[in-house]
């Protein structure tokens, strides 16, 4: 057919649409049960309120879910990210404390640098089992996911390890430029993430590695590289998040820390539009998906949902996210609405 | 047509089997602007064994998918016993009594063989199944067919073969009075194939009317009573097997294009074979069950043509010399250095390009856009570190478009809007932008229109005129005929005979083809 849409119908086709619209229809919500919601003021040079605060918890699963965009695109997924995370805390806070000068500037980033550099092995051993050892991601990644959680405690001995350093605690309460530190690191890796694939061939590659692996494999395309590269990015992001979540509290509680994060970074990539089915991706969606999910667990609180509903609730508003953008369910909502049509019958190709 | 219908109501009238269980009147299907089958009539009798012929392509897994109730009948009718039917779902099709086995064995390996046959309509007592009674009645199918094995037994612990047999009588089990075997044979080893032929021949003396599909000739001359031949979606003819020889079915199959494309002009300055350094010469290179040991010597500025019928081994000496599959055997020879190709990218590295039969499988990567899949090699062969510059992107897809005539001529269309033969010209360009030596091309041209077809023909021997190795694989054997200067023809996942293309008769290609005359033959070859 020819592809002459207005501009109006081109911009109900555009991938992004519906999570911007599920993210401003949750906004208005907000404002209907607080009219202030939106209001941000300046205090001591440093921006607050809700949407502030939003972006700032929006920060661990952006990171994460960038890594994870990333990993579904090429067919896989990434469960252990969580456990990455309370690694990466453990790591740091134990090196701080066991540092001669806690506070030190050059404490913390050596932590930093030592807890980054053993996250990206694990994230290069996922890669390993998935590339190597042919194992399917789900249960390549269920392995450091469950182990992950061990290795965090080992290193923690089991203790709640608090930790006091200026510059640790900055990363997620910090302010540069009135913006939260969390923040504008979360975005600085989406603009690293963004140049790594789209200014180089990465991207182009992984999508064709997710799209069609075998006319990738006849194409020369080493899809074993590629595929390394993802996790070990991944468990990279992983890491950043993890110092971020901790950095937060100054402690790290290696059973808890980053405990189901994987789910809510998985959920904010699906809803970012990117198929778990692989292929084509996209960083914006991811990013829109992160802000959701952080501006639906401000929501809960804020229209007085109890507590104890909370999960549910959560889990009815990503159904609906989900039902919007599946083509089917919408193609269902318009046969209600204009009467029966005749549906077209999916006939695959001749052999 | 009408001389057709006068040949095939004699041979059903020879049979004297009276009414067919299955009539297929005049189907047609239509995917989007592809016609898959026009107007194919099949009539399958009780108590036959009906083989359906035909290349890549013919339509033969369309008319079954028709008669399964998979793809939905365009135009034409479907008659069981006389009276008109419409299959809209494959269960539509097994209440009718038609039974379909595949390729792959879909059963379930970690039940026993009794609990796969009986799958959902396991024998009960007091609301539990009943595993005796379910075991005695599998093994009374079992002993029906003449096949001893437990039933309760584990079907992942029995051979291939033997799972096979156990998904025929779990088919058959169903009253089936029409049992479709697609492929059955494929994966087989011979003594397996005689056990299911005997299973065959059991069922048609029952009254089954059986469907069969095989690549290997000699096995159709073994067990089929009659045969249906297609090509390119159409009927050719209803025959006896008994009646026609194997050189008469191998031209029904391939048969003449019709259309008539201008003949190439291949008088250029060729190299004549023997002479100069070959570019790529393989000794002795096999694949248990796919090839035998075969020598195959490339030389720069040479179109060499192999001809031979669906799993002959046309593509897998293909695959070989790419490396996307292994060698098991012989040795490989790229410019008098010895290489072992464990990969594409060894071969892709050694300057090999080869475009896969299967476009939309191994080809197309339909999500990405034209400009996208056309660099796609060239940039894997680059690493994702160091990207094709934008101006050199611009320049390699804007002259591709343009020397191979793609159509729509938007480097940003997706990949999978477009019609097969421009994606079959994107492959292309995808090749041709890597400068290789070599070049294999398997099926470049099947199933696209008559226009785009000629204009890749012309493509082929531009590329050969200016040094490429070019090796072109089709099922058309007038097509390689035109193009190839050196003819290689493979028979039985061998090569049988090689010659150099100086006005080689159809007819002697097809007598080789059908392996009539290759004892005459082998010595003046």
């Amino acid at each position: 057919m020819p592809e002459t849409l207005s501009p109006a119908r081109r911009a109900l086709r555009h991938p992004l649409l519906w999570p911007v619209l599920a993210l401003a229809v949750l906004l208005v919500v907000n404002v209907i049960a607080t009219p202030t919601f939106l209001n941000i003021r300046i205090q001591d040079g440093h921006l607050y309120g809700n949407l502030v605060d939003i972006v700032r918890n929006s920060a661990p699963v952006l990171l994460i879910a960038l890594g994870m965009t990333l990993v579904i695109a090429t067919r896989g997924i990434d469960l252990s990210v969580g456990a990455i995370a309370a690694i990466a805390a453990a790591v740091a806070c134990t090196r701080i404390v066991a540092a001669g000068d806690e506070a030190a500037l050059s404490t913390a980033v050596m932590a930093v640098t030592y807890a980054v550099v053993v996250c990206v092995l694990l994230g290069a051993w996922n890669g390993f089992l998935v590339s190597v050892a042919g194992i399917q991601p789900i249960i390549a990644t269920l392995i450091l996911m469950v182990a992950g959680r061990g290795i965090s405690m080992a290193i923690t001995d089991g203790q709640i390890t608090t930790v006091n350093n200026p510059y640790f605690s900055d990363l997620a309460s910090g302010y540069v430029l009135t913006l939260p530190v969390a923040f504008i690191l979360a975005l600085a890796v989406f603009a690293l993430t963004a140049l790594l694939t789209r200014r180089t061939a990465l991207g182009m590659l992984i999508e064709a590695v997710g799209i069609n692996p075998e006319a990738s494999r006849l194409a020369g395309v080493r899809a074993r590289t590629i595929i390394w590269t993802v996790y070990a990015f991944s468990g990279f992001c992983a890491g950043v998040a993890g110092l971020v979540i901790a950095a937060n509290t100054n402690s790290v509680n290696a059973n808890s820390l980053g405990l189901w994060i994987e789910l809510d970074a998985i959920l904010a990539v699906v809803i970012g539009g990117t198929s778990l089915a692989g292929g084509r991706f996209s960083l914006t969606g991811t990013l829109v998906g992160a802000l959701f999910i952080a501006t639906l667990a401000r929501t809960i609180p804020n229209i007085g949902i109890p507590s104890e509903a909370n999960y549910l609730f959560k889990a009815v508003v990503v159904i609906a996210v989900c039902l919007l953008q599946s083509p089917r369910a919408r193609a269902l909502l318009r046969v209600r609405r204009r009467g029966p049509v005749v549906p077209v019958l999916a006939k695959g190709t001749a052999a | 047509m009408t001389q057709m219908d006068v040949q095939t109501t004699e041979a059903g009238v020879a049979s004297g089997r009276g009414r067919p269980v299955i009539e297929m009147r005049d189907i047609s299907i239509t995917f989007g602007a592809v016609r898959a089958l026009s107007e194919v009539s099949v009539r399958l009798y009780p108590g036959e064994v009906h083989a359906l012929m035909g290349e890549n392509g013919a339509g033969k897994s369309t008319l079954i998918k028709a008669l399964t109730g998979v793809y939905s009948i365009d135009a034409g009718q479907v008659l069981v016993e006389g009276e008109e039917h419409e299959f809209h779902s494959p269960a539509a099709s097994q209440a009718a009594g038609i039974s379909t086995v595949y390729q792959e064995v879909n059963l379930v390996p970690n039940l026993t063989v009794a609990e796969n046959m009986l799958l959902g309509r396991e024998p009960r007592r007091f609301g539990s199944i009943n595993v005796r009674a379910m075991n005695r009645q599998a093994r009374e199918t079992l002993e029906r067919l003449g096949l001893d094995v437990d039933p309760a037994s584990l079907l992942g612990e029995h051979p291939i073969a033997i799972q096979q047999l156990v998904a025929i009588a779990r088919a058959v089990d169903v009253d089936a009075r029409v049992l479709i075997l697609d492929e059955p044979t494929s994966s087989l080893d011979a003594d397996e194939v005689e056990k299911l032929f005997e299973v065959m021949r059991r069922l048609r003396d029952q009254g089954v009317a059986i469907v069969f599909v095989s690549h290997f000739l000699d096995q159709i001359y073994e067990i089929a009573d009659r045969m249906t031949i297609l090509r390119n979606g159409r009927l050719v003819e209803e025959r006896m097997v008994a009646e026609t020889s194997q050189l008469e079915l191998v031209k029904l199959m391939i048969g003449r294009e019709l259309e008539s494309l201008d003949r190439l002009d291949r008088q250029g300055t060729r190299m004549a074979s023997g002479d100069g350094e070959p570019v790529l010469r393989a000794v002795g290179i096999g694949r248990k069950g796919c090839l035998e040991a075969t020598d195959l010597t490339l030389y720069e500025g040479e179109v060499i043509g192999l001809a031979g019928l669906l799993g002959s081994g046309r593509t897998e000496l293909a695959r070989l010399l790419f490396g996307a599959d292994t060698c098991d055997t012989g040795e490989i020879t790229v410019r008098s250095e010895r290489r072992r190709f464990r990969s594409p990218r060894h071969a892709i590295d050694r300057n090999i390009a080869f475009s896969s039969e299967d476009r939309k499988a191994e080809g197309v990567v339909g999500d990405l856009t034209v400009a996208d899949n056309m660099l796609l090699a060239l940039q894997a062969s680059r690493g994702w570190l160091r990207p094709i510059p934008q101006s050199v992107r611009t320049e390699l897809v804007e002259r591709y478009i343009g020397a191979l005539d793609i159509r729509p001529a938007d480097p940003t269309a997706l990949m999978r809007n477009l019609s097969g033969g421009n994606q079959q010209k994107v492959l292309l360009a995808r090749w041709l932008i890597t400068e290789p030596e070599v070049l294999i091309l398997d099926e470049p041209t099947r199933g696209i229109d008559v226009g785009a077809k000629a204009q890749i023909q012309a493509q082929v021997a531009e590329l050969a005129d200016q040094g490429m190795a070019v090796v072109f694989i089709s099922a058309e054997l007038e097509e390689v005929l035109r193009l190839s200067d050196r003819l290689v023809v493979m028979r039985d996942r061998r090569k049988i005979d090689e010659r150099v293309n100086a006005d080689v008769a159809v007819a002697d290609v097809l007598e080789t083809i059908a392996g009539e005359s290759r004892v005459e033959e082998a010595p003046g070859a």
